[in-house]
Parts: C-alpha cells; structure tokens; sequence
C-alpha cells in the first residue's frame, strides 16, 4: 500500500471490481440489489444504468470538487453539492438517451429515476475525495465500481432465478435467502484479497 | 394517543423498517462492526429522521408536489451536515471509522420512505414521533447485530473486554460477510414469526399463498 497517487490506475480499476466490490465489500447500493435482483434481464438493465451513472457522476463530482468545493473551502456543504450533481447528471443522461438511444432508454427508463437514491453513487463520490485519488484514477475508480456492482447483481440475480424453483423454510425466501446467497458470494469475492493491496 | 401507539407498534415491530421492510441496508452492514460506531451511526440517524420529518410535515403544504423529491433530500443534507460536523468536532476516531457512511445517511432510503408515506400527509408533532421511532427501530436492529459481531468477533461489548480463557474470537465476523448472515437470519426469524401469527389468526391459508408472501 503506497500513497495513493503511485497505485497504478489499471490496479485501482480491478481493486474496484473485485476486492473492494461495491455491495460487497463496502455495502453500498444494497436496497436495489435486495429488491431488483430476482430477475437476471432486469437485474443486467440496473447494472449497465447505474454503471453509466457512476461513471459520469465520480468525473463530474471529481472535478466539482477539486476546482470549486476545494479552493473555496466549502467541504461541509460536498453532501448537498454532489447530490445535486447526481440529480442533475440523471435527468440528463436520461433525456440525452431518450433522444439519441431511444431503444436503451425504453430498457433502461424505469431505473434512471431510482439511480438519483442508489446510495452507491453518492457513496463512491465520498470515497474518492477521502482516498484523494487523481483525475485518471478517478474515472478508473468510477468504470471500476460500476462494472462490480453490475457483475455483482448478475451474478446474485442468477442464482435466484435458480432458486425461485426449489422450496425454502417458511419465512425464508425473498429478502432472507437473498441476504445468505450475498453473504456467500461476499466469502466468495474475499479469494480475491490476496491478489491486490489496497485498502 | 390511539394514533401514537399505533405508530409505535407498527414503526418498532409490525413494519420495522430494517427487518420487514427491507429499507436502509446499506449504512447497517458496514458500521456494525464495533458497538460504538453503530450507536453513533443510530443516534445521528435518529436525529435525522425526526427532525427531517417534522420540517418536512411543517412545510407540506408548501413543497410543490412535482419538487418535493429534491426538496426533501435538499431538507436531509442539511441535518446531515449537522451531524457530520458535530461528529468531526466531537468524536474524530469516530468520524475517521465511520468515513463516507454518516454522509450516506443523505441516501438512506427509511428517511425518504418516511417522508414520503408519513411525514407530508400528517401533523408536525406525529411525523416527528413517526420519524422517531422508526429510527429507534433501526437502531434496535443494528445495535443487535454489532452486538453479535463484537462479541464474536473482537471478544468485548462496547469496548470492553469480555474474552475468557479458552475463547478465540471469529474472524469471520469481523468480515463483511457476517454482516449479510446475520441480517438474512434476522429478516428470516422476523418473517417466520409474522407468518405463524397470521396462520394462527385466520384459518391457514393455502400453501401456494404462504410461499407467495414468503417471496415477495
């Protein structure tokens, strides 16, 4: 573990997708995960939507942060300023798609709106200004945490469409099953420690 | 006073946010690692949430229906930068080990639920008290699991230490995945007791129809 500055952008992009996956490593965006999962086409439309969104939004708020919250010392008002970029990011992403992509924003449509309280998105915005990462890193750290969350939610909403069928404990299935699986899977992804040092 | 100790029952119980609904899972899991961080985390939580839902209910009928998403999230930054900053100033080892997860209380998905099914349709007084309460609610339910992880997982209970010979403390449970089996045997426990009330009080629905509510 060096500074951050030396960690190599390609290491924080694979650290992101595995080691420190977003929903199961650090717990972000759980709501979604819990309630969109079971069922794989539309579990793969959040996953690519909330991909784009992260992307967009840990530039857009990287930049925010280094030339306008920093240099005018506002840091206690960065909660407000970068939901807002978020909100606003949303809103035209999607009627940026509905003009130009419109068979993606008919996929994709119904999830825009629910991005805006993905506590991922927000979360990822924060991490980067404690981990102080660089403007390149940044946009790998934010590649990085989409593609993990959207692998992570494929691969839980895969194994519930297999479990749909099969009988549980009365009480058990939906949100109870939901969790041990991502527990498992969290187990799972805690293999790849070993192959990345950062945090 | 009826009205009270419905919500009561209901906020505590009958509808609590984290077992029953399913709501702000994702703030729990990664500060109930240590008792400390999540009373911290509950009580700024608590704050939050009443404060918010009293502001909100005392300007409802002034928020524009179309804005009042944005107005309410604008309305619960505010109050979490108040927390975020008393915290800073008062507790800073606390601060550093909660990072990013006081200022994701803003995301937090019961204060919205709140606000948007109680809080704007009901008197200040009662929104706060809803409010409230389903925020003790949740701080019941993530004090219990940071209870069972520190236990386990470092051998002491709000920082002291409880570790007897003999003992050796569960990695596993300082480890996220822990976090997510409890919670699973926690939703699961909570709906199976739900579920053999309901049978005990109408005659037992079919069998198709328990495993239709056990998987919504």
């Amino acid at each position: 573990m060096g500074t951050p500055a030396a960690i190599h952008p390609i290491v924080i992009l694979l650290a992101a997708i595995f080691t420190s996956n977003m929903v199961l490593a650090n717990f972000l965006g759980m709501c979604p995960f819990i309630s969109v999962s079971n069922e794989y086409k539309t579990a793969s439309g959040l996953g690519k939507a909330v991909s784009l969104v992260m992307l967009v939004t840990t530039i857009l708020n990287w930049f925010l942060y280094h030339y306008v919250i920093a240099p005018l010392g506002l840091e206690y008002l960065r909660f407000i300023l970068f939901i807002v970029v978020i909100a606003a990011s949303v809103q035209i992403i999607e009627m940026a798609l509905d003009r130009y992509l419109p068979e993606l924003h008919v996929k994709l449509g119904i999830f825009l709106p629910l991005i805006t309280v993905n506590c991922s998105i927000l979360g990822i915005s924060l991490f980067m200004v404690i981990r102080d990462y660089t403007a390149l890193q940044t946009v790998f750290f934010g590649l990085g945490s989409g593609l993990g969350w959207w692998l992570a939610i494929c691969a839980l909403a895969a194994i519930r469409e297999k479990i749909a069928r099969n009988k549980l404990p009365i009480g058990l299935g939906g949100p109870g099953i939901t969790f041990i699986i991502t527990g498992i899977m969290a187990l799972a992804f805690i293999g790849f420690a070993g192959t990345l040092m950062i945090q | 006073m009826d009205q009270l100790k419905l919500i009561f029952k209901r906020n505590l119980w009958n509808e609590n946010q984290v077992l029953r609904q399913i709501l702000g899972i994702c703030s729990i899991l990664a500060v109930t690692n240590l008792m400390i961080n999540t009373l911290v985390m509950g009580l700024g939580l608590i704050f939050v949430i009443s404060f918010s839902s009293l502001t909100i209910s005392l300007l409802r009928s002034f928020i524009p229906h179309r804005v009042r998403m944005i107005t309410q999230v604008f309305i619960i930054a505010a109050f979490v930068i108040l927390v975020d900053i008393t915290i800073q100033a008062q507790l800073p080892e606390v601060s550093r080990a909660l990072g990013p997860y006081v200022g994701l209380i803003i995301t937090n998905c019961i204060i919205m639920g709140r606000a948007e099914a109680f809080a704007q349709k009901n008197p200040p007084l009662l929104a706060m008290a809803d409010g409230f309460l389903a925020g003790v609610g949740y701080t019941l339910v993530i004090l219990f699991i940071s209870f069972i992880r520190e236990l386990l997982g470092f051998g002491t209970i709000l920082g002291f230490n409880v570790n007897f010979a003999g003992f050796e403390t569960w990695t596993i449970m300082v480890m996220p995945p822990a976090a997510f089996f409890i919670i699973g045997l926690m939703v699961w426990a909570a709906s199976a007791m739900q579920l053999s009330r309901q049978q005990t009080q109408k005659p037992a629905p079919p069998a198709s129809s328990v495993g239709q509510q056990a998987s919504r």
